[in-house]
């Protein structure tokens, strides 16, 4: 079932909680929404569910327009964040209760309820929990408990809200790759918020960030981590560094220091300079360069991370180098991007721009790194 | 002997006996208990047990003639009638304003919570006298009552009207609390299943809560048949008529039948202890409802 959600705003008690989101997902897709506590994740989730009404917009399941549906009509299988098993009933009284409370015409019988309970049960790896109750379960029983009860219901589309939120690390990775393969074999249109880019990134065909009540940018795993298309996306998704830099000429400055990066198309004026830690060189004898100053030295397992100072303010950078890097760092070092992207700073006027659509922003190709001129 | 026995051992323990932090020294612990017991025993067991050797003073011959005499079994047979219909009419409107409080964000709701507090603030007496403004002779709408021959004020309908007033609080506060606390969740999985309002409400809603209802339909029939105050200034004392069992132990009492009064008002402390001794029972039947629930998040 496609789903397509068309300029979707919420406001609570005149406080917006999500603004003019737009948002398609094909039939059959994993889809993540990502983002930082109380970015709207739940919210566009529960509008899209019907738990909660639009203050405009509207929401179509496939070609019909569904907006103005109740939950109960839109057939969607929902997974809250606590469960919400019902603790007085079992196991299996739980999955059957959505065949239960359907029309005598439509309700299968109690022994077909019961058989499709522990077929359901057998799908979830949990046979022969049909007569506990949710109290005699583990979280992570309990969540899959949920999910067959969802699933019960034959779902358009599945929607779980921070599905592995309440479980501990070694249970959400298994949990987690279990849902994976749940998807696939099943093939239902899904849609999960995580505040978690590891869960979202390994999970999901594509992903959508969200950051205060907006969409900052959807794509796959790989684009949202490899051309994050605004400055929180890049800040947000995996290690980065931000250094502050003035633009003139199509040239980027650090102080009065051009540092030999292209800004090309970008007017002049204050800028952002993003870089991933593994995306900084340190190089020697090039008079154009960012310089800094290391402040600290850490290894952990793979890497070697040099922490410093830049000249002129007071951001710090990270470089990641492999850990057999053996060479000495301290004092001054030079530092050159091998990767990065320029976004013109938020505070000016005419910055302000559609999300993933900034007309000012710059993106680089890697240059040839140079090897030859290394501090030692 | 128990106190004894305990100061001997304190002294001979090892001085390594590890004691909890917040624990009192035996003088202390002790002397707090004896006083809540001697309050306890004075205030509320020698009164308790008063009421029953006053009752039984004459013979047992005496006491059942006290209480199957007619204007006592009237009396009786009216506080069973107005317990019968009060009772379930808090039942629903205490659901219902539970659910209401609990379950939805609407203008006027910090209003509504504490009004349902208003009869327990709120003296009996003015209680009573509220509706006889409202529908006494005197009142607006008492000459229309009158022509059309509907009796509300020192009549059955006044003192089940003033009853369900004075009791109303007890279902709704029990309720509460206990809704908010669950929030929507269940209901919010049940509809999204499939279910429609009413099935959630009784297959989800209303078994969270049955025993915290249970308890408060149990304080509220308990006062139903208790309530004086608001009950005396509706009912008009009319005896075999309006006089529920305490205002009819009250008449005993003033026309010097002590042990009539006795007789009759032990089968209200009875009515006390068996709601005490259920109330017990829930309680902790109810804990560990409760602790089922709170673990099943
Ligand atoms: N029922 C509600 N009433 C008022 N404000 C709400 C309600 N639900 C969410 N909000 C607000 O909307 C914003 C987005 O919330 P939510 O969608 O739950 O974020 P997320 O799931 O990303 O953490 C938050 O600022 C939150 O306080
Ligand atoms: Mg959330």
């Amino acid at each position: 079932m496609d789903i397509s959600v068309r300029e979707l705003r919420k406001t609570f008690d005149r406080y917006p909680a999500l603004h003019d989101v737009s948002l398609d997902i094909q039939s059959g897709e994993l889809i993540a929404l990502l983002g930082p506590s109380g970015s709207g994740k739940t919210t566009l989730l529960r509008l899209i569910a019907g738990l909660e009404f639009p203050t405009s917009g509207s929401i179509f399941y496939g070609t019909e327009d569904a907006s103005g549906k109740s939950v109960r009509d839109r057939q969607v299988g929902f997974v809250f964040q606590h469960y919400a098993l019902f603790k007085h009933m079992t196991v299996a009284d739980n999955i059957g209760f959505g065949l239960k409370v359907r029309d005598r015409s439509k309700r299968p019988s109690s022994a077909e309820i019961r058989r499709r309970a522990s077929d359901l049960l057998d799908l979830v790896q949990l046979p022969g929990l049909e007569d506990r109750y949710p109290s005699q379960l583990s979280g992570g029983q309990r969540q899959r408990v949920a999910l067959a009860r969802a699933l019960a219901i034959e779902p358009r589309v599945l929607l779980l809200d921070e599905p592995f939120g309440a479980l501990d690390a070694k249970v959400r990775k298994e949990l987690r790759r279990w849902l994976r393969e749940l998807h696939e074999r099943t093939g239902h249109t899904t849609i999960f918020v995580t505040h978690d880019q590891e869960e979202a990134l390994e999970l999901s065909d594509r992903v959508v960030v969200m950051s205060q009540g907006r969409i900052e940018q959807v794509g796959t795993p790989d684009e949202i981590y490899d051309t994050p298309a605004t400055p929180f996306v890049f800040s947000f998704i995996g290690d980065s560094s931000e250094i502050p830099i003035s633009v003139s000429g199509g040239e980027a400055h650090v102080g009065n220091r051009s540092i030999g990066v292209f800004a090309e198309g970008l007017p002049d004026g204050p800028a952002r300079l993003f870089v991933r830690p593994h995306d900084l060189d340190l190089v020697s004898d090039d008079p154009q360069t960012i310089a800094a100053v290391v402040t600290a030295v850490r290894r952990n397992s793979g890497s070697r991370f040099v922490e410093a100072e830049i000249d002129g303010c007071r951001s710090k950078v990270e470089i990641e180098l492999p850990a057999d890097d053996m060479r000495v760092f301290e004092g001054r070092i030079a530092l050159k991007p091998k990767r990065w992207k320029i976004f013109p700073d938020a505070k000016r006027p005419n910055s302000q721009s559609v999300v993933g659509k900034g007309p000012y922003k710059h993106e680089s190709e890697p240059k040839p790194p140079d090897y030859s001129q290394m501090v030692s | 002997m128990v106190l004894e026995a305990s100061f001997d051992a304190a002294p001979a323990a090892p001085a390594e006996t590890w004691t909890p932090p917040t624990s009192e020294r035996p003088l202390v612990k002790w002397t707090l208990v004896g006083i809540a017991l001697a309050f306890l025993g004075f205030f509320l067991f020698l009164p308790l047990v008063a009421v029953f050797v006053e009752a039984l003073r004459g013979g047992v011959g005496i006491y059942f003639d006290a209480i199957t005499e007619p204007d006592a079994v009237a009396a009786i047979r009216l506080t069973l009638i107005v317990a019968a219909i009060a009772v379930p009419c808090n039942l629903v409107f205490g659901l219902a304003a539970a659910w209401a409080i609990a379950k939805f964000r609407f203008p006027g709701k910090s209003l509504l919570i504490t009004l349902i507090d208003l009869p327990f603030s709120v003296s009996p007496v003015v209680s009573g006298l509220v509706f006889i403004l409202l529908f006494g002779s005197q009142s607006l709408i008492g000459p229309w009552l009158i022509s059309n021959g509907i009796e509300i004020v020192f009549a059955i309908p006044g003192i089940v009207l003033a009853t369900i007033f004075v009791t109303f609080p007890f279902v709704a506060r029990e309720l509460i609390p206990l809704m908010q606390e669950q929030g929507t969740g269940d209901e919010e999985a049940a509809l999204s299943l499939g279910a429609s309002g009413w099935q959630t409400f009784l297959y989800v809603t209303l078994p969270n809560v049955k025993w915290a209802l249970l308890y408060g339909v149990l304080l509220c029939n308990a006062r139903a048949m208790g309530e004086f105050g608001a009950v005396s200034v509706v009912s008009g004392h009319i005896r075999g008529l309006t006089n529920t069992m305490p205002l009819h132990v009250e008449i005993l009492y003033n026309e010097y039948s002590f042990q009539a009064a006795f007789a009759v008002a032990s089968l209200l402390a009875l009515l006390a202890l068996i709601t005490l001794s259920i109330k017990s029972f829930l309680e902790w039947r109810f804990a560990d409802g409760l602790k089922a629930q709170r673990s099943g998040h």
